[in-house]
């Protein structure tokens, strides 16, 4: 099986800690993973502005980068999500695209994880992952209940995961939205932080970065102590930022 | 028509009162709890929502010919059938079916359509009374507003404020606000109004292609108070609330309240199929744009809506912006993919007002795909609709970038290094929107590319 | 063109191919039908009685109701004070104080009662009544809406209704008042 990794854009540049716990996560339960050098974005960021066009490169180049592989992992649901939909589009003989948490789940059927973190955790349920990939049923549906990303937190030792007032609220990121709706995006993010404050957590963490990003720039801001950190840094057994 | 303000700026100024973004966010969101444990309650709730969305698959796709079963039909049972072009003839046909007939007084029941058709207006100016019959919808009239919602009209308002209102309008206690004296004398009012009205109009939630009648669902039974005592039932309906048989309703009522509040069903689901002996029934047939939207393939199936509001309610921009901020007839999401097919550029941002989290569609019961059509009107719009010459600069600008992976790395590098060594004051200015409330994430000391350099170094 | 004729053109031109109708499902219902139907109803605002004979219902009125108030009974089997035949406009009904009615269907999943024209005798009684009973044999009680469609024909009556509750509203902050416009009470009696 040969594994392609994607780091989206934003985690190569600013969260490369998350990028290196996916790296070592996935070698760890034996997967011979390769990171092509010259991949840049999906094209998300343009396309949900409006400007598919614009994208139009960037989903060149990834399939370029990627076709060689069997399976393409990608720490982020969102990114996958886009590039599911707009770029591989599932035809015999493309790479076999993957969030992190399922190709966990579903393709490796991880059982036991060696790690452990002992802290109050709540997880941020990251809408495209959640609803577009369906790592997870969302509370709209009422199908039978299943959580990937849940599913592995819990095989970390000690760890305290909190139950959410709303388990699946969107945090207001929502790409260039973040920018273009301000008011609303930071509304939404700081009624999201409350929630897990009102359950004490110590760590916010999620299968996507940008959502975390956009929560740790409102936590940083009011210097919160609480830290956000990618769902694989937990998987990892990495400590939190002190 | 020129571009109404964008909903960004009158989300904002929403949000400026933060104590009532709040409460009307929790106020909503209590609504889509209690549909939760509603639809919970119904095994085959995702079945329902799959036929629910097929039945109306078929009728779209079938649409001419049931709307002559319908008018044929209904036309043998003694309803006048009239059919509108636009929001212009609809009114016009209501104000000659008033004429001819020497209505002075007239009860209207909760319709949207009348809302889209400016009804109440067109007959104002004419010099009618058009009282509004459902109780928010009543109050909103009083404030000269329209509804923030279209099955909860006045829910933007707190019960102080309509204690206020109806001191002014109906004399009540000053300072009175409990909701059950309001209600009571929103009664007593409406009780006159109703026995005095020479013709009702209404909304129609659903019309039977099979029998030729229609359905109508309401919690305060204002509407039957209204076409049961007066001489006149005027029925408006969009063309797409067709279904094909009678059986169908079993689906639709079953999702409908459920949907809506949580309710198993409305308390009154009233099937009109002829008028009340010696007294006249019209139904007006009104298109007013649907017709194109059923040509525009990607956005055909937003004509499918059974306006529960779901959508609204789970929505949480919607809930925190409140319905005025969308400025159109249907707000939230499916207003948002409504309306910019009614008028492009006056509802260019409403597709933007989304992060497409999705909940509307998994909540929708008619399974409408909403968040995919907000992300289809942004590219429609980005070609056709006003132009944004900065924000596609920028688009271009990253798309580029993008695709070149040594000029990605470049730029990443560039705005790293800037971003470190730039002062505060510099990052966080007026002009990011990001930092006005946040921090941007730390720059740290390698990218995972370098890293991945060093520490595995098996790639060419 | 009329009207009529461009709205159909432009349908015939923008519609989608021909998809197939669905075939009406069956969904099973397997609740108890008077307990489910009595807990539907208190979520709706009304009240379900179950009933042995018609003296329950009798006895219920002699408690709840005086002779004084105007009582329109159009059950055979319990007498009201008021001879509906009387009114030949439904405006005369407005002071009724309570209206007798039989129900011919219950949804046990909603506490729907359907009640066609006929046995409305005036389309407004059951909406112009302060309050409202309606007497309905158990053995009249179905699972959901699939089956009641199934058994009966709305084109029959020029008009029937599903009342499921007393007149309620929400529209001042969500709170629940009963009695908007219609009846301020629903009171179904089961009956063996
Ligand atoms: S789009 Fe769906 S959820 Fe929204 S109002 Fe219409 S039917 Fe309800």
């Amino acid at each position: 099986m040969k594994v392609g990794l994607f780091i989206p854009c934003y985690v190569e540049q600013f969260y490369p800690k998350a990028a290196i716990a996916t790296l070592e996560l996935l070698e760890k339960a034996g997967v011979e993973v390769a990171y092509p050098l010259k991949q840049t974005c999906c094209g998300q960021p343009m396309a949900n502005s409006g400007y598919e066009v614009f994208g139009q490169g960037a989903s060149d180049l990834f399939r370029e980068n990627f076709a060689e592989f069997d399976y393409v992992v990608c720490p982020s649901g969102s990114c996958t999500l886009h590039a599911k939909e707009h770029i591989l589009s599932n035809k015999e003989g493309e790479p076999k695209l993957y969030e992190l948490c399922e190709f966990m789940t579903d393709v490796l059927q991880v059982k036991e994880l060696k790690s452990r973190f002992p802290y109050k955790v709540g997880l941020h349920a990251s809408c495209h992952g959640l609803r577009g990939l369906g790592l997870a049923r969302p509370s709209e549906l009422m199908v039978p209940d299943f959580n990937k990303p849940l599913h592995l937190l819990e095989m970390v030792e000690d760890i305290d995961l909190v139950h959410l007032a709303r388990k699946d609220e969107c945090c207001g990121f929502g790409g260039t939205f973040a920018v273009f709706e301000e008011a609303i995006s930071v509304q939404m993010g700081k009624d999201r932080i409350q929630d897990h404050q009102e359950q004490g957590v110590a760590v916010i963490t999620g299968a996507d970065m940008s959502c975390l990003m956009h929560l740790e720039g409102l936590l940083r801001r009011d210097k919160s102590p609480i830290k956000v950190m990618h769902i694989a840094e937990i998987l990892n057994g990495q400590e939190p930022d002190k | 028509m020129k571009a109404a303000p964008t909903h960004a700026a009158a989300a904002a100024e929403f949000l400026k009162d933060s104590e009532r973004s709040h409460w009307h966010d929790e106020t909503l969101w209590h609504v889509r709890s209690k549909r939760d444990v509603s639809a919970q309650k119904i095994p085959e709730w995702e079945q329902l929502r799959t036929l629910a969305s097929q039945i109306k698959d078929h009728v779209l796709s079938n649409l001419d010919n049931l709307l002559l079963q319908f008018e044929k039909k209904a036309q043998a049972n003694g309803i006048e059938v009239l059919w509108a072009k636009d929001a212009q003839e609809h009114n016009e046909h209501v104000l000659r079916i008033l004429e001819e007939n020497q209505v002075k007084q007239l009860v209207k029941s909760k319709s949207i359509l009348t809302e889209e058709c400016g009804l109440n207006h067109f007959l104002e100016d004419k010099g009618y009374d058009v009282v509004d019959t459902d109780l928010g919808e009543r109050i909103i009239q009083f404030n000269k507003q329209v509804p923030s919602h279209i099955v909860m009209p006045a829910i933007h308002l707190k019960k102080k404020e309509i204690g206020d209102i109806f001191h002014e309008h109906l004399g009540t206690d000053a300072g009175a606000d409990d909701p059950k004296y309001l209600t009571e004398a929103a009664r007593q009012h409406l009780r006159q109004k109703f026995i005095q009205a020479h013709a009702a109009i209404t909304g129609v939630n659903f019309g039977i292609a099979e029998t030729g009648g229609f359905v109508v669902c309401t919690n305060e039974g204002n509407a039957d108070m209204g076409t049961h005592l007066a001489d006149i039932h005027i029925a408006c309906m969009g063309i797409e609330k067709l279904i094909p048989r009678a059986a169908d309703l079993g689906v639709y009522l079953r999702l409908l309240a459920r949907s809506a509040t949580g309710q198993s069903i409305t308390n009154y689901t009233s099937h009109f199929h002829r008028p009340r002996k010696g007294k006249k029934m019209y139904l007006i047939l009104v298109d007013n744009g649907r017709t194109k939207q059923l040509g525009r393939e990607d956005f055909r199936n937003s004509l499918k809506c059974i306006r529960c509001g779901a959508c609204m309610n789970t929505c949480p921009i919607y809930r925190r912006s409140s319905g005025f901020s969308y400025n159109s007839t249907v707000p939230g999401p499916i207003g948002s993919i409504l309306s910019p097919g009614m008028d492009l550029n006056k509802h260019s941002t409403l597709p933007f007002a989304s992060t497409l989290c999705g909940s509307c569609s998994d909540v929708c019961p008619v399974k409408i795909n909403i968040h995919e059509q907000l992300y289809k009107w942004r590219q429609v719009i980005t070609k056709e609709g006003p132009p944004q010459v900065s924000k596609r600069w920028a688009m271009r600008f990253g798309g580029q970038v993008m695709s070149k992976p040594r000029l990605f790395e470049l730029m990443g590098k560039m705005a790293r290094k800037s971003l470190s060594i730039s002062p505060r004051g510099f990052v966080y200015n007026s002009f990011n929107a990001w930092g006005k409330h946040r921090e941007l994430p730390e720059v740290p000391k390698e990218t995972f590319k370098d890293w991945y350099r060093k520490n595995r170094n098996h790639d060419k | 063109m009329t009207s009529k004729e461009s709205i159909l053109a432009a349908i015939q031109a923008n519609k989608p191919d021909l998809l197939p109708l669905p075939e009406q499902p069956e969904f099973p219902y397997d609740n108890n039908l008077t307990e489910q139907f009595r807990q539907s109803l208190a979520l709706n605002g009304g009240e379900a009685r179950e009933a042995k004979s018609f003296n329950d219902v009798t006895d219920y009125l002699e408690t709840h109701f005086r002779n004084s108030q105007m009582i329109v009974s159009l059950s055979e089997k319990v007498s009201g004070n008021f001879d509906v035949n009387m009114a030949d406009d439904p405006r005369e009904l407005e002071h009724v104080e309570l209206a007798i009615l039989e129900g011919e269907w219950g949804v046990a999943e909603n506490a729907a009662i359907w009640l066609p024209e006929e046995k409305l005798h005036h389309r407004a009684l059951p909406f112009i009544a302060q309050h409202l009973i309606v007497l309905l044999k158990k053995d009249r009680l179905l699972g959901n809406m699939h089956e009641v469609y199934t058994r009966i024909n709305v084109e029959g009556p020029g008009y029937g209704v599903f009342i499921a509750g007393p007149s309620k509203t929400a529209d001042i902050e969500q709170s629940l008042v009963i009695g908007a416009h219609g009846p301020r009470s629903m009171t179904v009696f089961l009956m063996d």
